[in-house]
């Protein structure tokens, strides 16, 4: 069944067009990955998905409902969470306070589960809970970043670029959680510079260049492909 | 005990300057304005007031409540009308246009009520005598220092404990990822501006009482005053601009008393610049930088 379907979108910068003619879906229960370099498009895909940007055509279907004019903050509520690029934890508060953020729409008696799953998955922020987002490693706040989105119970959860900037155990460690959350039940829309991990936990990819998806398989398919290992797996 | 009653004056007078620097802060704080219009709302407040108890001739307590009421619905409208169409506006064309809406206010005032100053009834009246008649403090001076503090504790607790509070913390931050949480960014400065102007009605009370006259251009030298009291203090923050503006408060009070009485507002001035020289951010200010 199609959890997340986008069907023809078209973004601009002013004048520039970001992203052109984009289709594709996420199944549930699937982990899908768009793949491409740097400014292809993968971000502004993202937020016009949480309705940050606007896509000028198409429609974008998340669980039967065209959410394409729907604001951004009405969205968390319906299931669908963000986790974006750069983190965008709130550092000048406290950890927990961070999460209190990302069940704000949730419903109250699920808070307690919810705070104990994501201390479950990330012992980490347990040990800070009290201390100030700002003062955590990057690591860490990638961490806090993914466990704000999941306090909101997403039924689709979008990751952007959660590897960037981390040490490769570091990297390691955000993966084997991705495909945890997964294994629970969590549908994955993920978005990825690196091509090699993202691929490897993936069902299905999207490949982006220059606003376009010009490639679409299988994780395994694309991790095989000629075009792929040349341009994004070194060879 | 000249000293001290100097002293208290500062402290009431800053109290004053807090409260409307509240209101200057959480506007900074969370629309990323400078909502300049903002000492003209104290005006209005002030005229509210006056017209209840003087015209209507009803009680003072109905006189603060109603000021309170009118003040935050023009906050909100003001927001609405003015600023809300500008949200992806350069923010010099929301500062132009909220220099605009304070020449609005005051001529609007002007209008309605004249340029001639009134004369206000204060609200609190009285004075208590200390030390043998040595000290004499008036009844509004302590009232004003005490409310000050109430608002500045209900506040400090408001955004830290409660979740519109927090809302607007994480808006104050970032307003992108407020939105990915489910906050209605647009509601919540609605709220930050029915505050600062709810407050603003009150300085407006206060003020007034302290200094009785009226005139459609009351709230502008108060309103610059507090303003440099929330730069002082940090912007953005709220403990700052109670301590920025307790700070001006006393620094003023102290330079008419002992420097010069036409000198005083350069000083307070000076100072300023001073403490920006050596701390940008104001003292209470802070900065945290992202680790990447």
């Amino acid at each position: 069944m199609s959890m997340l379907k986008v069907d023809d979108m078209n973004v601009y910068y002013g004048n520039i067009h970001a992203v052109k003619d984009i289709s594709f879906e996420v199944n549930q229960g699937e982990i899908v990955t768009l793949i491409g370099s740097n400014g292809a498009g993968k971000s502004t895909t993202l937020h016009t998905v949480s309705g940050l940007l606007r896509s000028k055509t198409g429609s974008i279907t998340f669980m039967d409902a065209d959410i394409s004019s729907i604001p951004a903050y009405k969205l968390v509520g319906m299931g669908l969470a963000h986790c974006p690029e750069g983190r965008r934890i709130f550092l000048q508060m406290s950890v927990e306070e961070n999460l209190d953020m990302g069940a704000f729409t949730a419903p109250k008696n699920t808070y307690d589960e919810s705070l104990e799953r994501v201390y479950a998955h990330f012992p980490r922020l347990k040990e800070r809970r009290k201390q100030i987002a700002g003062t955590l490693s990057g690591g860490e706040q990638q961490m806090l970043a993914m466990g704000r989105a999941m306090m909101s119970l997403p039924k689709l959860l979008m990751l952007d670029e959660p590897s960037m900037g981390l040490a490769p155990i570091m990297v390691d460690e955000i993966f084997t959680i991705i495909r945890d959350l997964h294994k629970e039940g969590t549908t994955i829309l993920l978005v990825e510079q690196n091509a090699q991990m993202a691929l490897s936990v993936a069902d299905r990819a999207y490949v982006l260049e220059s606003g376009r998806i010009t490639l679409t398989g299988t994780g395994e398919e694309l991790i095989k492909s000629e075009q792929v290992r040349k341009a994004y797996l070194g060879g | 005990m000249e000293f001290l009653s100097y002293l208290i004056s500062g402290l009431s007078l800053g109290s004053v300057y807090a409260l409307i620097a509240l209101g200057y802060t959480m506007v900074y704080g969370i629309a990323k304005m400078l909502n300049f219009a903002h000492g003209d709302v104290i005006m209005i407040g002030g005229y509210v007031s006056f017209i209840v108890m003087n015209s209507l001739h009803l009680p003072s307590w109905l006189a603060v409540i109603l000021a309170i009421i009118v003040c935050t619905v023009l906050g909100v409208v003001i927001e609405g009308l003015a600023y809300k169409p500008l949200r992806e506006a350069t923010s010099l064309a929301v500062l132009i246009t909220a220099i605009g809406v304070s020449y609005f206010l005051q001529n609007s005032a002007q209008l309605i009520w004249g340029a001639n100053p009134v004369s206000y009834t204060p609200v609190i009246s009285g004075t208590l005598t200390f030390a043998g008649g040595a000290l004499k403090v008036s009844v509004s001076s302590i009232v004003t220092v005490l409310v000050c503090v109430a608002i500045m504790i209900a506040l400090q607790t408001f955004v830290n404990k409660s979740k519109m509070g927090k809302a607007m913390r994480a808006c104050s931050e970032d307003k992108g990822a407020a939105q990915l949480m489910g906050i209605n960014v647009n509601q919540t400065i609605s709220v930050t501006f029915a505050i600062g102007s709810a407050l603003a009605a009150v300085a407006g009370v206060l003020l007034c009482s302290a200094y009785p006259t009226l005139m459609p251009t009351t709230g502008s030298m108060p309103g610059i005053k507090a303003f440099t009291a929330a730069v002082f203090g940090g912007i953005g923050s709220i403990p700052g601009a109670f301590i920025g503006g307790l700070l001006l408060g006393i620094i003023e009070s102290m330079a008419k008393a002992y420097i010069s009485t036409q000198l005083a507002n350069s000083i307070v001035f000076a100072v300023l610049i001073i403490v920006l020289l050596v701390r940008p951010v104001g003292i209470m200010g802070k900065k945290i930088s992202e680790k990447v």
